[in-house]
């Protein structure tokens, strides 16, 4: 980067994972371009605070990281509660910035597509997280727990958080930041039974062996599995032995394992996992009363990859209060910024995003993290993202490509946050947030408890 | 002695960057880095330095000693992890 001249300043949109390894890459040095960090809520660190569960404090624990290495920077704005699309839009922050990054996640959920997945007590695990997290967009859930039974749809890593939370002990939530209007339902929660449905074989699970393992080993909690669910078909037994991960193997082991173990004598609630089935239709009148799931079988695809297929038999009902659909993330599209309609990203290459219909690269314009490459991917993936990302927007930097907004200066961008932003929150004010719910969770020996509605927020990050 | 990793961890790769003797795996381009689901210590190859633990954001790396009961199994999952792939072609 030239040695002279005012440095280059870059908006990163989304405060989340990605959006924080990536200023984090751009701040290192001691040359590179001035951050400013816009972000929809009061709070940064996206599904870091909003979806890693509670009682997976240490992985929370990533936030100091974060302050340490973005905020506390110099040379780094925070702007938060500040929306791009609705608040300030894509063609200002062109006008402002010689670069601007997105890494604005997946904010909706996937759906099932199937009939009455929209009664009342059908939601998609998105919201749920969301809720027991404190996002302050889901405070207003109020899911119903009165029934005995839910059923979660899906066998990844947020089912099995779901899952967990609907049957972690009071005491152990107690120690959590989970919302305190979360912890309260929780409490008050009738549900005694979870069952989690995989619409493809234990093999082909996609859990975590240590999420898996966490479930086995819950106190009070029975994880139930059938020994015949975990036998294993020809064709998966041959993929495992061929192509099977480490993560695959022992994710079988512990399948088997806590299929063989007797049920313990002190549980009060139950997990049970079933494999090969797919819900084909919500059941109830007013509101969800059960699911009707059919049975499949596993059959290798011409591409190789292993599908569920439909068995030809009568679909079972599976009575419940509530059903939690855990199928995936799904990005939103932003006005004036190019989407792809299919793989729901915007359409890039190495982060540098392109117009499809041209395909052509829109310079200054890069993606990073979920809406990058779709939503999978632990916390560490999106830093390898961000390096890719990273290394496109300084080698563009360096080869002069990038044009000089039309309004370079930060005062020109404060002016105009000034005027459509009213209640704009500031790294100070994110810490002053952060201070207070530190302080209130030291009294109650937890993390911290979290200001959960966005009056509360805006209102301790206010710091004007 | 050995150091393990458990469970928590994230995989951002920073304890690799630290260790002297190169016994942390798998690493970024690696055939199996990207479907690793964490990190894990060679338990032959680790010389006890505690420089991993240091820079860990998580605090999952334990002495095998210090490891909490709740991971207990993480020293034989890590031990595991490269007699696997020792075996495999
Ligand atoms: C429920 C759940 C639990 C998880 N648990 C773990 C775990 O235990 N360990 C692990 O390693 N990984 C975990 N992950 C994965 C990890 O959270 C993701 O890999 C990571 O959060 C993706 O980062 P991101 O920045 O792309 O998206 P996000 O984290 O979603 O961040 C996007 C940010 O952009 C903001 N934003 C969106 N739109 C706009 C806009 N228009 N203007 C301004 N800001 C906007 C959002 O508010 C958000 O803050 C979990 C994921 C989920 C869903
Ligand atoms: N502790 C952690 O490290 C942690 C915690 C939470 C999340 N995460 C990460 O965050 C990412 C997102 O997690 P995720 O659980 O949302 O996604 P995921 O891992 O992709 O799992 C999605 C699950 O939904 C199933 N599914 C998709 N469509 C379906 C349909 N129509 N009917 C029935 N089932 C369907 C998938 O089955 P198929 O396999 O058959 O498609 C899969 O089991 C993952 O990378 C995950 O590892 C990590
Ligand atoms: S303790 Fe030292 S030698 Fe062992 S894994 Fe950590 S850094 Fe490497
Ligand atoms: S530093 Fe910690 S979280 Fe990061 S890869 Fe190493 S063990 Fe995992």
């Amino acid at each position: 980067m030239s040695a002279s001249g005012p440095r280059p300043r870059v908006a990163i949109v989304g405060a989340g994972p990605a959006g924080a390894f990536a200023a984090a890459h751009l701040l290192a040095g001691t040359g590179g371009p001035e951050v400013d960090l816009f972000e929809r809520l009061p709070t940064p660190w996206g599904l870091l605070r909003g979806g890693v569960a509670p009682d997976h404090h240490e992985i929370k624990r990533l936030d100091r990281s974060f302050d340490r290495d973005v905020l506390d920077r110099p040379h780094c704005r925070f702007f938060g509660n500040v929306e791009v699309g609705t608040d300030i839009s894509h063609s200002d922050l062109v006008r402002h910035y010689t670069a601007v990054v997105y890494a604005i996640g997946a904010q909706t959920d996937k759906s099932l597509g199937i009939p009455g997945e929209d009664l009342p007590g059908s939601l998609p695990a998105t919201d749920f997280v969301g809720w027991y997290n404190g996002h302050p967009d889901r405070r207003e859930l109020a899911p119903d727990l009165s029934g005995e039974r839910a059923v979660v749809i899906g066998n990844g890593n947020v089912a099995a958080d779901v899952a967990r939370m609907l049957t972690l002990d009071a005491g152990e939530l107690e120690r959590t930041d989970v919302a305190d209007h979360a912890l309260e339902a929780l409490r008050q929660s009738s549900i005694a039974e979870v069952v989690v449905l995989g619409r493809r074989g234990p093999a082909q699970a996609a859990f975590t062996s240590a999420e898996l393992r966490e479930l086995g080993h819950l106190d009070g909690v029975d994880l139930r599995i059938d020994p015949a669910e975990v036998e294993l078909d020809p064709v998966s037994e041959e993929w495992l032995a061929s192509e099977g991960t480490f993560t695959a193997r022992r994710n079988l082991e512990l399948l088997r394992e806590f299929a063989d173990r007797a049920p313990g004598p002190d549980a009060t609630r139950r997990i049970e996992l079933r494999f090969l089935r797919s819900p084909v239709e919500v059941l109830g009148s007013a509101r969800v009363e059960g699911v009707k799931v059919r049975p499949n079988r596993i059959e290798r695809d011409d591409d190789g990859s292993l599908r569920a297929r439909p068995l030809d038999e009568e679909p079972e009902m599976i009575e419940c209060g509530l059903l939690l659909r855990s199928v995936g993330y799904q990005a939103v599209p932003l006005p004036d910024v190019p989407f792809d309609e299919r793989r729901y990203v915007l359409p890039n290459q190495l982060g540098r995003v392109f117009d499809p219909s041209s395909g052509e690269t829109v310079p200054g314009v890069y993606a990073v993290g979920w809406i990058k490459r779709g939503p999978t991917g632990i916390l560490g993936t999106n830093k390898r993202d961000a390096q890719e990302t990273v290394a496109c927007l300084e080698k563009d930097l360096e080869a002069g490509v990038l044009a000089r907004p039309a309004n370079p200066r930060r005062e020109q961008i404060d002016g105009l946050l000034a005027e459509t932003v009213p209640q704009m929150v500031t790294a100070e004010g994110w810490r002053s947030i952060d201070e207070l719910e530190r302080e209130r969770g030291l009294r109650e020996e937890r993390p911290r408890v979290k200001l959960a509605s966005l009056e509360e927020l805006l209102s301790a990050g206010d710091t004007r | 002695m050995t150091y393990v990793i458990a469970g928590s961890c994230i995989k951002d790769d920073v304890c690799i960057e630290v260790c002297p003797v190169d016994c942390i795996h798998p690493k970024p381009g690696d055939p199996d880095f990207e479907t690793a689901e964490q990190l894990y210590i060679d338990p032959e190859i680790c010389i006890d330095c505690d420089a991993c633990v240091e820079v860990c954001p998580v605090d999952a790396i334990f002495a095998d000693h210090e490891t909490p009961s709740k991971y207990d199994y993480a020293l034989d999952l890590n031990a595991q992890f490269f007699a696997e792939r020792a075996a495999s072609p």
